[in-house]
Formats: C-alpha cells, structure tokens, sequence
C-alpha cells in the first residue's frame, strides 16, 4: 500500500469529525447542529458530483442546481398526491418509487440537456447548462397545481424499508453514508480507464480523438453520472427539508455548488466537501454574529481567489505533489 | 474547521446556561435585502413594545430574537428551526411574507409552540392548515381587496384591470378583489416576484383595454416603482389608480422627499391608520414617530400588536408557560389592547375586525400620511374560516 | 390586433434592449478583450444609480446628477480594477467566478450599509416627467423615449470609438496580441484598466437611467448581470455588433411575451392556470432562444474570430 499523501489524511480525518460530531451532538441535546450537519453533507454528495464533470471532465456546468430540484419534486410531488388526492399513477409514499422516479428524471433531463449543452465549449458551455437550469426553474415556478414560487411543504417523508427519515440521526446516518459511497464511487471512476479518457479529453481533447475515443460520449456518459448523483442528492434534501420551492433550482443555486467545488480545491476527492462545509459553517457562523455577514463573506472568497491556489485543499499539498 | 465547530459549541452552551425567569420570543423578518425597509420598521415596533412594557410580561424578562429570513421561503424555514430547536423560544411570531410563513410553519407549530403572524395571511392558514397554536395580529390576504371591491361597487368603477405580483399574496388579493367586485374584470396580469420592477408592458396592456380603473398590489419597493410607472405613463385621468398594500408609510417619505405630489390624495383600504382613535395608537404612534421621526407603517402597527398579543397571554396564566390552553384562551379572547381598537377572534385565529379606506394627506407639518374616510366594514370575517375545523 | 399597443410594446422591448446592451457592452469589453468574466458588473451598475440617486436629491437635478455620476462611476471602476480584477486576470474563469461573486457580495452589502435598505426614488425635471402622443392615441412616457435615444447615441458612440479611433485600435490590438501593443510604447495595463473604466460608466448609466423608472434598490445587479450574459453569449464573446443585435432580440421578446403570452395561454389553458404560467414562461424565453441560438451556433451570433 502507499504512504497516505498530506490530501489523504486530511480526507480521513475530515470524514471522521462528520462521522463522530454529529451524534454528539445530539446527545447534548444540541438538535440544530445535526441539521446543520445533514444540509452539509446532503450538499456534499451534490458538489462531490458536480466535481466529477467540473474537475475531471472540464465541464463547467452552472445548472446543477436543477437536478437537485428534480430530486427533490419527485419526493414532493408524489407525497403531495398521496396526501391530497390526484395524479393517481405516481401517488405514493413509497421510497423507493421515489427514488427511482427521482433518478429516473435526473438521467433523461440529464441526458437530453447534455446531448445538446456538449455541442458547445468553456463558457458557452457554462451558460447553456444556466439556461437550462433557469429553463428548470422557471418550469416549476409556473406549475399553479405544486404553488409555482410559494413552494410545496411535504407531509409525509419518503417510507423506506429499515430507515426511518423522520428521525434526524437516521437521516443523517443515510446521508453520511451516502456521501461516502459517492466520494468512492467518483474516486473509482476517475481511476477507472473510463476517468483516464475523461481526464485525457479535459487535457487535450484532439490527441484523445485522435486515438480513437469518442470523446463526446465520454462526456456525455460523466454528464449523467453526475446528473443522476445530484437528483439523488435532491432526493435526499427534500426529506430533509421538507419544504422544496423551485428556488431550489436558481442559477445563485448552482452558483453555489461550483463555489463550494471551487473553493474547497477542484479534482480532489474532499475538497468538494470540504468546499461546502466551510460555506455552510462559514454562512452559520459570520450570520450569528452580524447582520451585515455578506461583507467578511465576501472578502474570503476574494483572498481564497487571490492567494491560495488550487482551493483550499491546496494549504494541503506538500512538495512534489 | 474543528475550532470554529469548538467556539460555535461553546458559544451555544453559554446561551443554554443563562436560562432565567423569561419568556423567549424568536421574531422572524427581512433584515436584508431591499425589503429589509419593512423588517426594520416591524425591529422598531417591536423594540418600542418592549420598552413600553418596561421590558416584561408579568414577571417574566422577555428575551427577544430577530431573524432574518432573507426574504426567501428557505431561508425563513432554516431560521425558523433554529429559534425553535437551538434558542429553544417559547413563541415565534413574525413573518412578512405569505410564501415564508407557509414554509415555516410546519416547524413551529410541530415543535408545540405558538405561532403569531404579524402580517402574512394566506388562505390555507386561515383554513385547511389552520391550527389551535396559530394566531394572527394582521388579516387575512383576501380581505384588504375585499373591501376594496367594496369601495369599487360605491364608487359606481364597472371594469377594472388587475396587475399583481405573481405569489401566495398576489394570488389572494386578484382572488379577494374578484370576490366583491361586480363589475367586469378586463384582464389579469401576474408579474415575476419579487424580481420584476419594470411594468411599462402591463401598463400599456391595462390602457389599452378599455377599463375604468386599475387595481393593483405591490408590498415593499416595487410599489413605489409602480406608483412612479403610473404617473410617468399619464394615466392618473383616464385610468384611476386602485390599490392595496401599495403606498405606505415607508414610501410616502420616499415620494415626499422626490416631491411625487400625484400620490397624495390616493387611497386605500386598510384594517388600521395611525389617526385610529384610542389611547394605545396614540402612545405608539406618538412615541414611533419622536423615536424614529417618522410614521410607524401598518407593518410596524402589528408587529406592535403581536408583541401586546403575547404579553396578554403571558400574564393570563401567570407566567406559567407550560399552560399552553391558559395561553390560548386568553388570546383568541383578544383582550389586549390593540392599537387599531377592539377586535374578536374566529374560530382559525383570525381576527374579525373593521376596515378602512384610507387616503394619503399632509399632515399639519407638512408630512405626507394618511387619514381614514370612510369605514368599509365594521366587522369583516375571512372567507376561509369555515374549511377550519377549530370551532 | 391592436396596432397602438403592439406600437406601444415594441417601443418598451427597444427601451429594455437598449439599457441592457448598455451593460452588456461593458461586459463584452471587459469579457472579450481582457478575457475576465466579471459577475460584478452588475453591481457596479447599482452603485451607479445609488450615486446618481444621492447626487439628484442633493443638487436637485436629475440631468446634472448623471454628469457627475458618470466620472464617479467611472472611478469605482477604476478602483474595482486596480484592487482587486487585475490580479485575477491571469488565473482562469472559475477564479474569476468565484472572486468577483465575493465582490458582488462586498459591494451590495456596502450599497445596504451606506444608503440602506430602502432605496432611493428618483424624481426628474417636469419636462421629463410627462408623455410625448407620438400618434393618435400612442401616448409614450417622455422619459422613456429619452432613454431609448440615449441607447441609440451611446451605441453609435462605440462604433465608433472602437472601430475608428487609435484608442479603439489599440484595444482591439491589445486583445490579440499584449506584447506588440507593449513594444509599441503602451502601458497595457493602463490601458486594460481603462477598458474597464469604460464598462463601469456604461454599466453605471443604465442603472442611472432606469432609477427614475424603477427606483434604486439593493441587488438590483444581480438581477441585470445575468441576462446581460445572456446577451454577450447570444451575440458571441467580445462582439459589440452581436450585444447590440442580442439585447435589442431579448429585450423585444422579454417584453412582447409578457405582453401576449398570457393571452395564447388562456387559449389551451384555465384562465388561472395561464395567468401563473404565462409570467414564468415569458421569462424562460430568453434562455430558450439563447439554447437554441448555442445548438445552431456553438460560440453565438457573431463569434470571435481569434481566441
């Protein structure tokens, strides 16, 4: 086995504190602080998967947000129904139809939307996928049966077999777990030939061609995995929250997503989640403290910019890495 | 990372130490954002409140906690959670807007904790989702509109055209002012929320269809900037101005200070006016106005009022929180003293009280407010109260 | 079909148009030319209105308040540049995202604590303040017909400084290749932050230009930046012609469809239903036509030619 880099033990030990903190906390009757932890984690996966396109492939896609919105509407709009009525084909409780329906919707809007997005490159890529992801989002605002804009509360949390999701720490549990699949399963991808061929056409697209990779289909393949990663995602937030609005789906949204991936390092297996936990904290913590937090919020993203290169994860390199 | 999550920690855990002999009210509104004019106008309201009250209800200290929602129904949940799972408040009131509160409520009321709103009034609070722990201090959406269709019928106006913001509130004012409005409806348009400041397009579609008037709602900023697209586009004479929740006492110094002289003498209807005649408005409005230099808006009145709400159900049962029926009672009795005058409670925790129409005046300094001049309805209760199944 | 307001509604489409190629062209010059994508110009675009907002209700003329404005504005530019734009220039577009959002969240939370949260009506001199009957029965707000011959001046103006003028050439040289226009004896990072200057003035004009109309309020860039994007990317990267093109497209559909959709919808749909969906539609269509425009033409209307 090789000697674990500066980035792995700063991976474990990250992973650890989310594993152990938030049972502590509950057991000092600190309940907040385990939602904190779920909304952190459950943006984790979302930002982990955009960091498989973003990072590995090149791909910059400012629309992920929508996915998660997609994930989330199915939970919201099946219990709706179940609860008051209509729409009896995929009126349900059930958990997993949800998911399945959620995963379902991710890979073919994902599927459809890459398709046409990948004709383009760099930032003409980056605002096609926003267009879409407003596409989205305007979508679900003009649908008057889920409220549009007011939103949708869900009553009934998705009924999975085992897990009950209307226990905080049950739901965090999943959510951790969950994480730590989807961690694992882009770190196998990236190192599978299929990442190579990814990571090859990000670094010169023409050679990889020129060898005989369609290279489009790669893409186009990482494109999905990602999409149906991030719907599984909103499957998740919308438990969570149990209010889903097709604010969920805004450009500021997946804005934020690619700040997280940004800000905690690009092409690395924790910056993702690195990436937003120290937004969310940093959001929890600076609006604690004062009203105007935008402001040192700000300044932060500007000196990270201008000073630490490659992200946070970066503070970890050492030489020769 | 771990030093921040210790001094977070820490931080709580002295919070959690201090508890005294208080009563905690988590106070939800929009501290950011262009709306934030009307959060700080309730922050004040709710601060002379207290102090009028010498900061106490009873016996009991009362520990008061803003939070901002951000103007947006997610962030108002996420604050919500936290006065109800972390500060552990006793009661959370609040809320500006309709889509907020109805993301919010869930986690109050499902925690056992009451719920006071100090102005959003959408239709399912009032029914389906109407709840024992649930108390207005304002109305319900569709009222205010209500009586202004009522003003529309006396005024002899036999078609209107409708603009309003396309959100739980828009939707409950078009659907209150079509309820009593007997004339014929032109048109409808629905605006993007809160986004869209620019209405020259359904300006121009509202003047082309032929009706006697227009009505429209626009809360906060957007309001003055279809007060100012009105004026500009010449309308004033061949297509008068109806509105509800539009012009208040947070634009009026804006449009005074640009010397906007076609605002005065609009109207609008309203269920208080701080020329409202008993001792309390004249305390608060007296007391609003030499603190701050300007008129409390209806905002602040009920932010006023649901602070007075609270202290009345505080001091029913002595202090003694955990009777929640006691605190109850005492609130749907509306004993307090309200500073738009007496008023009852239905059945949903609504209240059923009177309506005005109001209309924009110098004041004898030269201030522009507004006086009532007519009373619309005595005593108006909403029309979502029979869905509730409270009696 | 109503000819007098479909008159009427194409005129406020051009009105719309023009104030956004005001803030796109500063965009596309500071995107096409310096390849910096600056999420901040919006805010800029705010700060230009606050500015001339205050200067109106302190000199007590709207017209004298946008001239001194404009230089201002043009010094925030200034500074944005040299603080903090010009030491992201060589990093890539996902640091330019990152820092300039982190600057739009610094600027829109000064805008809050220096002037509040209220926003600022503006008023403007009488003559402004009425309507022009251009015929019989189309009757325009003054002040938008200003606004719509300031677009058109404005516009002509860039032409022709761009295409015409030795600081024009020099731009245009300086984007293809920095180090001739170095040799040449030009100092290109003034140069450079002199283009951006010229962004923040446009930027800052628009938004003195719709404070009358909509009054001045917080994060009212963040609202504008996006769809300027919009255009830039319709009109293709660093093309003045394709951002005068795309925002006169955008803003005639951004506005014709909030004027008619609500009607076609009412023709398939509940009258309710069409109401809620009609006004979220409208607003999607600019992003499908810029969907569409990107399938046919994978870098916009006019793409660049060398990058």
């Amino acid at each position: 086995m090789r000697k674990m880099t500066k980035a792995g033990w700063a991976t474990m030990i990250g992973m650890i504190a989310l594993a152990i903190l938030p049972p502590y906390f509950l057991l000092t009757g600190q309940a907040f602080y385990v939602d904190l932890a779920t909304r952190l984690v459950i943006l984790g996966i979302a930002a982990v998967s955009l960091n498989l396109i973003l990072g590995y492939g090149g791909m910059v896609s400012f629309g992920h947000a929508a996915f998660i919105g997609l994930g989330a509407y199915a939970v919201g709009i099946t219990s709706y129904h179940a609860t008051w009525g209509g729409f009896d084909l995929i009126a349900s409780y059930n958990g997993l139809l949800q998911l399945i329906l959620a995963l379902s919707i991710s890979a073919i809007y994902a599927l459809v939307t890459g398709a046409i997005s990948l004709r383009t490159k760099g930032v003409y890529f980056l605002m096609i996928t926003m267009a879409f992801g407003q596409m989205a989002f305007f979508l679900f605002q003009s649908l008057d049966v889920y409220n549009g804009d007011d939103g949708l509360t869900i009553d009934v949390r998705s009924e999975l077999p085992f897990i009950n999701l209307d226990s905080p720490m049950q739901l965090y549990i999943l959510s951790y777990v969950s994480l730590a699949v989807a961690m694992l399963l882009v770190k196998t991808i990236v190192n599978s030939r299929f990442g190579m061929v990814l990571q090859g056409a990000k670094d010169n697209n023409e050679r990889m061609v020129t060898l005989g990779y369609n290279t489009y289909f790669y893409r186009l393949a990482a494109y999905v995995i990602s999409g149906v990663m991030c719907g599984y995602a909103g499957f998740l937030l919308g438990n969570f929250t149990t209010f889903i609005s097709p604010d969920m789906m805004h450009w500021t949204r997946s804005g934020e997503l690619m700040f997280m991936v940004i800000l905690g390092g690009t092409s690395t297996a924790l910056g993702p989640t690195l990436g937003s936990s120290i937004f969310i904290l940093l959001e929890e913590i600076l609006s604690s403290i004062t009203l105007y937090w935008h402001l040192p919020f700000g300044v932060i993203l500007i000196v990270v910019v201008m000073f630490v290169r490659g992200g946070l994860m970066g503070l970890f390199k050492g030489k020769g890495e | 990372m771990k030093k921040l999550i210790s001094a977070a920690l820490a931080a709580t855990m002295l919070t959690s130490l201090a508890q005294a002999a208080e009563v905690k009210i988590g106070f939800v509104t929009t501290l950011t954002t262009g709306a934030a004019v009307i959060g700080k106008d309730q922050e004040k309201a709710v601060n002379l409140a207290i102090e009028h009250m010498g900061g106490k209800m009873g016996d009991l200290d009362v520990n008061l906690i803003f939070a901002d929602d951000g103007f947006k129904p997610e962030t108002g949940k996420q604050v919500t959670d936290k006065l109800v799972k972390q500060d552990n408040v006793d009661i959370v009131a609040g809320y500006i807007w309709s889509h907020v509160l109805l993301a919010s409520r869930k986690s109050v009321l499902d925690a056992g904790k009451f719920l006071i709103t100090a102005n959003a009034g959408p239709g399912p609070v009032a029914g389906k989702l109407c709840h024992e722990n649930f108390f207005s201090s304002s109305w319900q959406n569709d009222e205010t509109p209500m009586a202004m269709g009522e003003v529309l019928n006396q005024k002899g106006v036999k078609s209107i055209y409708i603009i309003a913001p396309n959100y739980a509130a828009g939707k409950g004012m078009v659907a209150g002012v079509k309820r009593t409005f007997k004339g014929e409806i032109m048109g409808t348009d629905m605006t993007t929320w809160p986004t869209q400041l620019d209405f020259s397009a359904e300006l121009a579609k509202a003047k082309a269809s032929g009706a006697e008037g227009l009505f429209v709602f626009y809360p906060g900023k957007a309001g003055g900037a279809f007060m100012k697209q009105y004026q500009q586009a010449g309308l004033k004479d061949s297509l008068p101005l109806y509105t509800t929740f539009t012009v208040d006492a947070l634009s009026l110094p804006k449009f005074q200070a640009a010397d906007f002289t076609d605002v005065l003498g609009s109207q609008f209807t309203q269920q208080w006016d701080p020329t409202i005649d008993n001792e309390q408005n004249k305390r608060f409005v007296a007391d609003f106005r030499a603190k701050h230099g300007s008129y409390p808006s209806f905002y602040a009145a009920q932010a006023y009022d649901s602070i007075f709400l609270i202290k009345s159900a505080v001091e029913a049962v002595g202090g003694d929180l955990s009777n929640m029926d006691g605190m109850r009672a005492a609130m749907e009795s509306a004993s307090y003293p309200s500073v738009r005058g007496e008023y009852t409670y239905g059945n949903n925790h609504m209240p059923i009280q009177a309506y005005y129409l109001r209309e924009v005046v110098k004041d004898d300094d030269g201030n522009w407010t507004t006086k009532i001049v007519q009373t619309v309805y005595e005593a108006h209760q909403d029309i979502y109260a029979k869905d509730c199944a409270l009696n | 079909m109503d000819y007098t307001l479909l008159f009427a509604q194409v005129l406020n489409g051009l009105q719309l148009g023009l104030l956004l190629f005001l803030v796109a062209s500063g965009l596309t010059l500071v995107f096409g030319i310096l390849d910096f994508v600056n999420l901040a110009h919006g805010s800029i675009y705010m700060v230009g209105a606050f500015i001339c907002a205050s200067l109106t209700l302190l000199v007590g003329n709207f017209l004298l308040a946008v001239l001194i404005a404009l230089p201002l504005t043009g010094l925030v530019g200034y500074a944005v540049e040299r603080v903090v734009a010009r030491k992201l220039y060589d990093k890539d577009h996902l640091d330019h995202v990152l820092g300039t959002f982190g600057l739009v969240l610094v600027l829109d939370t000064l805008a809050q604590i220096i002037w509040g949260p209220a926003g600022i009506t503006v008023p403007l001199p009488a003559w402004l303040n009425g309507q022009v009957e251009l015929f019989d029965g189309a009757l325009i707000p003054s002040f938008r017909l200003l606004i719509i011959g300031t677009g058109l001046v404005v516009a002509g103006g860039l032409f022709w400084l761009v295409n015409y003028t030795r600081l024009g050439m020099l731009i245009r040289a300086g984007a293809s290749n920095r180090t001739m226009v170095s040799a040449l004896g030009i100092d290109i990072q003034f140069l450079f932050a002199l283009v951006f200057a010229l962004g923040a003035v446009l930027a800052g004009l628009a938004g003195m230009l719709i404070s009358p109309i909509t009054g001045t309020s917080i994060g009212m860039g963040g609202q504008i930046i996006i769809t300027a994007f919009v255009v830039i990317i319709i009109g293709g990267v660093g093309s003045m012609k394709g951002a005068f093109i795309a925002a006169l497209l955008i803003g005639l559909i951004d506005t014709l469809g909030r004027s008619f959709l609500d009607t076609l919808f009412a023709l398939v749909m509940s009258e309710n239903a069409a109401e809620t969906a009609a006004p979220a539609i409208a607003a999607m269509m600019i992003y499908i036509l810029m969907a569409i425009v990107l399938v046919v033409k994978p870098q916009g209307l006019f793409p660049p030619k060398v990058r």
